[in-house]
């Protein structure tokens, strides 16, 4: 038995330059909020971007979009709706706002279907907001996606980073290429994470300030812009750009 | 049209195994549809025969379906998934992603989501025959 899903998904992402997958070892590091902006800012620079949002069971990038009423339209597979001039895809479409309990094989079948039945047609960036961890998604990701790199998000917290580690030592070991790792919600002066990510050969691209504002700009892309962690994902988004 | 997009995968699968095996011709392949994804076979074959590569011309497109048998991890009751008892919304989100079946179906008996997919989930490629 063949499964035939898999043969079409490096055909589905061919017209794609850049996928790259946001993701950390730890949850609650701001994965979503950097992968959404990021996003955002590279469409209004006028790329052609996708936001992909994987994280199955707890997606949260349409709240941080305010999408509300879209559906992707059905065409030859499907093609992602157009939001703040990026095409979004996310497995709310069909869940809405009911809770989706899914295994991990489950997780990889979503994904695997996803892939092969999404046309992303021509983009530079794809960027993939990844569930926390190392388990069925990012393993997926890295055999299904073979041009895929990673943006590392960590927290100055040992707890995160030593998850982030974890990771990063993963990735290292196969040979998959990391951008580099950026140190969300940062409050007070440290050396730490930045040393111990170098020390990796990961480019650091930079700290970003816990910022008191950005719960109020959720759901409104121009107020999100415009805080302090807004700005400051601009200024890393600068190393994306070819 | 999701079928369409699927029907694809099929003939760029099949091509490719065609291609690593030597085969100069594909005379037929068997292929296994879930009707948890209720995917519409008259819509599957029409793709599959507008869409036939130079190696799969002349290919047979044997297409069976294959009722879809749910059984709870929780209590082990196991149950067959019935389109009929579904509203329409939630049997398209079932057909465009059917994993969508733990947000929307609970086990009849105990009431749990947790429940695997013994069969029946989608499409399957069971066997390829073909000409060296």
């Amino acid at each position: 038995m063949v499964d035939p899903r898999i043969g079409i998904i490096e055909e589905r992402l061919k017209g794609i330059n850049n996928i790259i997958a946001v993701s950390s070892g730890k949850g609650g590091v701001g994965k979503s909020l950097i992968a959404s902006t990021l996003a955002l800012t590279l469409a209004r620079r006028d790329y052609k971007v996708g936001l992909f949002d994987l994280d199955f069971t707890s997606p949260s990038t349409h709240v941080i979009l305010g999408v509300k009423g879209l559906q992707p339209k059905e065409e030859k597979g499907i093609i992602p709706p157009q939001v703040h001039g990026l095409r979004y895809m996310s497995i709310v479409y069909y869940s809405g706002e009911y809770a989706s309990p899914l295994r991990g094989a489950d997780i990889s079948n979503a994904l695997i279907e996803l892939l092969a039945i999404t046309r992303w047609n021509n983009l530079d960036f794809l960027i993939i907001d990844m569930p926390p961890g190392i388990s069925d998604a990012i393993l997926d990701i890295i055999r299904l996606i073979k041009r895929i790199k990673f943006l590392i998000v960590t927290t100055p917290s040992r707890l995160a980073f030593e998850t982030v580690r974890k990771l990063t030592d993963l990735l290292s070991e196969l040979g998959i290429p990391v951008i580099g790792a950026v140190e969300n919600m940062k409050m007070k002066e440290s050396q730490f994470i930045q040393q111990q990510v170098e020390r990796r050969g990961i480019t650091f691209l930079g700290e970003v300030r816990f910022d008191t504002m950005l719960e109020e700009a959720i759901g409104n892309v121009n107020k999100l812009s415009a805080t302090q962690f807004g700005k400051k994902i601009q200024e890393i988004a600068n190393i994306l750009e070819p | 049209m999701h079928e369409w997009a699927l029907a694809e995968a099929v003939v760029s699968t099949v091509s490719q195994i065609a291609e690593k095996e030597g085969l100069k011709e594909v005379a037929e392949v068997k292929i296994k549809v879930g009707e948890l994804q209720q995917i519409e076979l008259e819509i599957l074959e029409f793709a599959l025969s507008q869409l036939k590569a130079l190696k799969l011309k002349n290919t047979k497109f044997s297409i069976q379906k294959v009722r879809a048998e749910l059984k709870c991890r929780v209590c082990g009751h196991k149950w067959i998934f019935r389109k009929e008892k579904m509203n329409e919304e939630v049997a398209e989100a079932i057909h465009f992603i059917p994993e969508i079946a733990h947000t929307y179906i609970k086990c009849i008996k105990c009431g749990s989501r947790d429940f695997e997919i013994l069969e029946g989930r989608g499409i399957w490629l069971e066997s390829i025959k073909g000409v060296k």
